[in-house]
């Protein structure tokens, strides 16, 4: 006991728990967002529409290689700095940076859920959208009614990993001083000399954020994969 | 006109209705478009004189640019340069027969892919600042390319293990036959084979490599591309947008480079007779990575 309280009496005055919810916090509205705007790139990926079929395909390319940190970093410092884009956030700053890195994450993100639904698709047979065309139905009828519910549980692990790599992807929120799990850790680092430790525990709060995530997804992919 | 499996060909009335969606879809872009130029014109972000340096005077390329794209490629060919070995190392390693070689090296590589290379980063920093004596200029370097290796050495283990996981069985059955030994058949039989299979992977995987460096500017002071922004947008007149358009330009470009050069390379390799065929797809993540239990994509030659 004496020895326990010892080792961690640093950790006094700092909100673990505190940083890992808005961690988690930040990956669930992400992922959200990111879902609804990747799977309407993906339905304008496949569609009968030129303009927006190159307008998902530009996206994506454009996405995918601009790094995160310069999409977060460019929410802030371009975003709200210079155009004073407060998403609703008026004068508190830790509003404001949350909703921008949430925004980032999820127009960052949304790019790999498109491609991830994209294959997703592609795993469809044939047959099932002739066969939908067949009874008459219109575009939007085959994707939303044959295509993406097929597409969708074919693409349970992809997204998982997409989601995993989105949690770890949070972090880069501190870049604009969001108090999630790294910006924390870099705080207590400087503060406290307990380097090894500090690590650690943060190690461990993101294995048990992502490792599980991983099983049960995986677990859930199976389940609902559809038999061919 | 483009036809598809998931849409019929169109007739006149449907080619009526695209024609309106394009109207629509038109209308709302040039909204945000217009939405974009008013309030950058506002605050007088598109004044020429912010634009002006970039393309009048080569100062700006060669003071801050170039400088910081040399060291965000910099450290992007050391981590890679470090990573590939120890992922191969490790990917075979996982492939072992022997427990506590296989165990071990699993352990290593699921641990280093869980956590944020952010994380990583930071803690080399900060051990590099404690326990050794790497003058402060290079250390944001040192562990930029730390952090980086230890991600992507696991990603790459993950990557060699599919790839020599994808060869057929007989490929092994037969080497044993002709009586090769263990080290024989991973070196003379399935590496030569399987390194067709992950090029793709390992080049889309540079991708990454080189946009996590940015990490190191936002995070830890390294001067790379990223960090160029501050001074130049101090220097010419706050001209924060000019500079992210610019620098988000050359990001594109680069690992638009890349990812060209990683799909060629991969429908040449899925033609090429020599190898099984199969090829380690760069995956539907594209830039992200897989973790857990799932295998990466093997993309048969149907994919995408």
């Amino acid at each position: 006991m004496e020895a326990r309280e010892i080792v961690f009496d640093f950790l006094e005055g700092y909100d673990l728990l505190g940083a890992f919810w808005v961690t988690v916090k930040l990956t669930v509205y992400s992922a959200l967002g990111a879902l609804i705007w990747g799977t309407l790139l993906a339905g304008m990926r496949v569609g009968p529409v030129p303009l927006m079929r190159g307008f998902g395909t530009a996206y994506v390319n454009i996405v995918r290689n601009i790094p995160l940190t310069v999409i977060i970093v460019f929410a802030s410092l371009g975003l709200f700095q210079t155009l004073q884009v407060t998403l609703g956030g008026g004068d508190n700053f830790e509003t404001v940076n949350f909703r921008l890195a949430v925004l980032s994450l999820a127009l960052y993100t949304a790019a790999f859920v498109c491609e991830a639904l994209r294959s997703g698709i592609n795993t469809v047979p044939a047959g099932q959208a002739e066969a939908a065309r067949a009874l008459g139905l219109s575009f939007t009828q085959v994707l939303r009614l044959i295509i993406l519910p097929q597409a969708f549980r074919s693409v349970v692990n992809p997204l998982a990993n997409v989601l995993i790599a989105l949690t770890k992807n949070t972090t880069v929120a501190a870049a604009i001083g969001v108090v999630e799990a790294a910006y924390l850790m870099k705080d207590m680092i400087e503060a406290e000399a307990q380097l090894i430790l500090i690590s650690a525990i943060f190690a461990f709060g993101f294995i048990c954020l992502t490792l599980p995530t991983g099983l049960v997804l995986g677990w859930v992919s199976k389940k609902v994969a559809v038999k061919r | 006109m483009t036809t598809s499996v998931l849409f019929d060909a169109q007739g006149p009335r449907a080619k009526q209705r695209n024609i309106l969606y394009t109207v629509f879809f038109v209308v709302a872009i040039a909204a945000v478009g217009w939405w974009v130029y008013t309030s950058l014109d506002e605050k007088h972000q598109l004044d020429w004189v912010k634009w002006e340096p970039f393309f009048t005077s080569s100062q700006p390329w060669v003071t801050y640019l170039w400088p910081g794209l040399q060291n965000t490629l910099k450290a992007a060919f050391f981590a890679l340069l470090i990573a590939l070995p120890l992922g191969a190392l490790f990917g075979i390693g996982r492939l072992s027969d022997h427990r506590r070689v296989r165990v071990p090296s699993g352990v290593v590589v699921e641990f280093f892919r869980a956590i944020p290379v952010l994380i990583l980063m930071i803690t080399a920093n900060a051990a590099y600042s404690e326990f050794t004596d790497i003058a402060s200029d290079v250390r944001p370097l040192y562990a930029v390319v730390t952090g980086l290796v230890l991600y992507n050495a696991s990603v790459l283990a993950e990557i060699v293990r599919a790839g020599i996981q994808s060869l057929p069985q007989g490929q092994t059955d037969a080497a044993k036959a002709i009586g090769m030994r263990k080290g024989q058949t991973m070196r003379y039989v399935l590496l030569p084979q399987s390194v067709t299979a992950m090029l793709p992977a390992i080049v889309s995987q540079i991708v990454v490599i080189v946009k996590d460096t940015a990490l190191g500017g936002a995070v830890l002071t390294f001067p790379e591309l990223l960090a160029s922004v501050r001074p130049m947008s101090a220097n010419y007149g706050a001209n924060t947008i000019a500079c992210f358009t610019i620098i988000a330009l050359i990001f594109v470009v680069v690992n638009f480079a890349i990812t060209s050069f990683a799909s060629w390379l991969e429908r040449r390799l899925r033609r090429a007779k020599k190898s099984t065929g199969a090829t380690l797809g760069t995956g539907p993540g594209g830039g992200l990575d897989t973790i857990g239990t799932a295998p990466l994509v093997i993309e048969d030659g149907r994919a995408t």
